[in-house]
């Protein structure tokens, strides 16, 4: 048994991520997923009060580009390293709508 | 049992700017499917993005306009899921830091003013766009990164009325900044609603129903409406509100299941490792609050109390910012406000109308606007003659040359129409017998009669004046 996190979040998770798991695996990854958690849980021992929280480890700052347009005329050969294409569309199975975004 | 209607709205605005917002692709709508795209916009591996400084210009520049606070160090997150449009399976957006926050909307329902806060206002990428068939769907990914702005209000908005409001100005204010065309009917505007209910008195919200991509403010307004009565029938029988998304039929004027939400969304946000945090100093904010063009409601104050034309006036011409400085301008080169404002919600509105353009792509001036106006206001032309120098006009025709070639002008000399006067008072003793009887009719016959020598040229306020001195004589 595990404590860090459940077989049910572990399903969960692999299928926000689209991976197919079968129920026989789940506790394999179950366990090693624990064990993952539990590792980084030892950062948890640094004594970060008073510390601004970081979103990123660049020590860039503000590094942005100018809005000037470039087309770097790139449509063939993306397309060309497209599994399937038609009129210069990528063409994909039939799209069920799942998310309801950006329809 | 009372219910009050709590509305959010979500708007999505696109960006005029010239390159993606986190790749140097042209932002161009028309070319052919994936001719604006390169490898940071398929998502390739190893490719890294670069945030386009003209979009955080404009952020910041819809930030102030919106009475908005400004983050000063903004990063941004990636929001991850799986669709082909996104052929990164994440859209990189704002979540922690939204550029601004806590701004605000002025409106007016009903003579009744009232601010609609603004929750947030976040920069991200558009997605692809996706067509279906029968047998495959195809995917076009130049409107991939193009640059968007999201703005989500609070909870404010307590009516379809208000949100109708709310989408006006928020249209207008943003229209009048110059970075989208805020465009519902080309897609450069887009909203999503949120709408709950609850009985007067409580404290919760009630359970909120989300409509998406209705595409005109009248559709958001009925659909809004049709939706507050709907969850109001559903909780007097007895029911109760699922969290749904619904769909708007036009044909129908109803709003109709299309999903049941279960759980919430889990778009795993985190931190967005590719992209450096941004820090915004307070100096390119002070520069781009100069840059700031006047707003909307400020022109119409100063259109109503400084130039003395009507609320509904001003509100016409403040439609588009084009309209607004088109106005100014008319009125700098010596036109009457009360004329230009006439003239342009009038005619030229209607020309735009009926030729599906904008007042910026025609040859429309507005020099040449006011010099025919100033032509009518001292009397050289009539406004029926204006008509004629108006169809030239939006030719590219300068008004004064073309009446001077037309031999339009009007006869308001009256030493030219004295001799003609006498002429005609002399040859109709008759309407000038009536005329001594009181029966006014009588010089309408002259004028008439005086139009029918001069071809129509007289200036009838003249000579109606002469008319009636050279007859009580």
């Amino acid at each position: 048994m595990t404590e860090k996190i459940s077989e049910d979040q572990v399903k969960h998770v692999a299928e926000l991520a689209k991976l197919k798991i079968d129920d026989t695996q789940l506790p394999y990854f179950t366990t090693q997923l624990d064990q993952i958690i539990g590792l980084f849980e030892t950062l948890s021992e640094v004594d970060t009060d008073g510390v601004e929280p970081t979103s990123s480890v660049s020590d860039q700052v503000n590094v942005m580009r100018e809005d000037v347009a470039e087309n770097w005329h790139q449509q063939k050969a993306l397309l060309e390293n497209a599994p399937d294409t038609q009129d210069g569309y990528i063409r994909v199975p039939t799209i069920i709508d799942e998310s309801g975004e950006n329809e | 049992m009372n219910f009050e209607t709590t509305i959010g709205l979500e708007v999505h605005v696109e960006l005029k700017t010239h390159s993606k917002i986190f790749s140097p692709s042209p932002v161009e709508f028309g070319d052919t499917p994936n001719a604006n795209t390169n490898v940071i916009d398929w998502g390739y591996p190893g490719v890294l993005p670069t945030t386009n400084k003209g979009v955080v210009h404009d952020g910041i520049m819809a930030g102030l306009a919106l009475h908005a606070q400004i983050e000063p160090t903004p990063h941004f997150d990636r929001k991850n899921y799986f669709y082909p449009d996104n052929p990164k399976a994440y859209q990189i957006t704002q979540s922690e830091t939204p550029i601004a926050h806590d701004g605000w909307v002025e409106i007016e329902v009903d003579g009744q003013k009232k601010k609609i806060g603004i929750a947030e206002m976040h920069i991200e990428e558009d997605a692809g766009k996706n067509t279906h068939e029968a047998e495959h769907s195809f995917v076009d990914l130049n409107r991939q990164g193009t640059p968007l702005i999201e703005i989500v209000s609070k909870p404010d908005i307590a009516s379809a009325d208000e949100a109708y409001a709310y989408l006006e100005q928020l249209r207008q204010i943003i229209q009048f900044t110059g970075i989208s065309d805020v465009k519902m009917e080309e897609g450069s505007m887009r909203v999503d609603t949120n709408i709950s209910i609850r009985p007067v008195g409580q404290k919760e919200y009630g359970t909120k129903v989300e409509m998406k991509n209705i595409n005109s403010f009248t559709y958001v307004k009925k659909s809004l409406q049709y939706e507050e009565q709907r969850q109001q029938r559903e909780i007097m029988s007895g029911g109760r509100i699922q969290q749904e998304t619904r769909r708007f039929d036009e044909t129908t004027g109803k709003t109709e299941l299309m999903r049941v939400k279960e759980g919430s969304d889990d778009y795993r946000y985190f931190p967005e490792p590719d992209l450096p945090v941004l820090t915004i100093s307070q100096d390119w904010i002070d520069q781009i609050q100069k840059e700031l063009p006047k707003p909307p409601a400020e022109r119409r104050k100063d259109y109503v109390n400084e130039l003395g034309i009507t609320d509904y006036d001003a509100m016409v011409i403040t439609q588009t910012k084009e309209m607004s400085d088109f106005f100014d301008e008319m009125v700098q080169a010596g036109a009457d406000a009360k004329l230009a404002a006439n003239y342009l919600q009038g005619d030229v509105n209607a020309y735009l109308n009926d030729n599906q353009v904008d007042l910026q792509n025609t040859k429309i001036t507005p020099d040449h606007l006011a010099t025919m106006i100033k032509l009518i206001s001292d009397g050289t032309i009539s406004s029926k003659m204006a008509k004629k120098v108006f169809k030239a006009i939006t030719k590219g025709e300068e008004p004064k040359k073309f009446v001077e070639e037309k031999g339009m002008i009007q006869l308001s000399d009256p030493a030219k129409l004295q001799p003609i006067v006498d002429d005609v008072v002399a040859a109709n003793p008759q309407s000038v017998e009536d005329f001594h009887n009181g029966k006014d009719r009588a010089i309408g016959f002259l004028v008439g009669q005086i139009m029918k020598q001069t071809h129509g040229k007289a200036n009838p306020q003249v000579i109606n004046k002469m008319l009636k001195e050279s007859m009580s004589k």
